[in-house]
């Protein structure tokens, strides 16, 4: 029996109405949980590097440096060992966000291209990723520190 | 005290971090350059001082505390120098890190090899 076009378009409504209710959507709330709870617990870690250091007498900025460093090493040592892959797989933004994660760019990158040589390979590709946020980052902060030599 | 507000705070850049890459287009890249530039920005307007000051390590470990350092070091150094203190800054606070990231980023490269 053939349709009208009546019905035809409402079939069709009907079906992308079904559609778009079973699309998975990705788990926005638990995403951001996830992100939240894991990025929060790594600078939990960076606060008590901070303390270690201030309470040898360094002041916050004084000690903020080597507390990098060390929230660097933590994060490259995690990624050598195959951890940090699995937080961020765990945690998105969460394990990405924090300077572990910038640390973790660098080392996975390195660690991948290894076998493309060590110096077109490794050297060149390790800041892959952490390139960008380097020349943005350099960028905007020598055009910052311009505008506030003229401003003063 | 300090430890519930780096928990708190910096759960909540990188929760906002996480809200951006599941309803935008961008790329944790892309991201990661929009958190650093606008550390940036705000360490230059004087606002995110405050917020390490309050966190501690939760303003200061998300890459948006590297923009921030990146924009301290230059107002620092130009304050100095000059205009020299311009390009010599970048580097005066984020110098350490960048060194560690490659030294040991190169060392664990060497001695590890990736799973699959």
């Amino acid at each position: 029996m053939p349709l009208d076009e009546a019905e035809l378009g409402r079939r069709q409504a009907r079906y992308q109405e079904i559609v778009k209710q079973n699309k998975p959507r990705p788990p926005i709330l638990r995403n951001f949980l996830l992100a939240f709870v894991v990025g929060g617990a790594i600078c939990v870690i960076g606060q008590a590097v901070l303390e270690f250091f201030t309470a040898r007498g360094l002041t916050v900025d004084e000690a903020a440096g080597p507390t990098l460093a060390v929230m660097i090493f933590l994060g490259a040592l995690a990624t050598g060992l195959g951890i940090y892959d699995d937080l961020g797989e765990l945690s998105g933004a969460g394990a990405a966000v924090p300077i572990t994660g910038f640390s973790n760019t660098i080392v996975a990158a390195a660690m991948d291209f290894k076998r493309e040589g060590y110096v077109l390979g490794m050297g060149s590709k390790m800041f892959i990723i952490a390139g960008p946020v380097l020349v943005f980052g350099i960028v905007s902060a020598v055009l910052i520190g311009i505008i506030r030599m003229l401003a003063t | 005290m300090t430890y519930i507000l780096a928990f708190l705070i910096g759960g909540l850049i990188c929760g906002l971090g996480q809200l951006i890459l599941d309803n935008t287009t961008f790329t944790p890249g892309h991201m990661l350059v929009l958190f650093t530039v606008l550390g940036a920005v705000l360490g230059g307007i004087g606002l995110y001082e405050p917020l390490i000051k309050l966190a501690g390590a939760g303003a200061l470990i998300p890459v948006s505390g590297f923009g921030s350092s990146l924009v301290r070091g230059v107002m620092v150094e130009s304050q100095k120098l000059g205009w020299v203190g311009l390009l010599t800054g970048v580097f005066e606070f984020t110098g350490l890190g960048l060194a560690a990231a490659v030294f040991f980023g190169t060392i664990i490269a060497l001695i590890f090899t990736p799973r699959s």
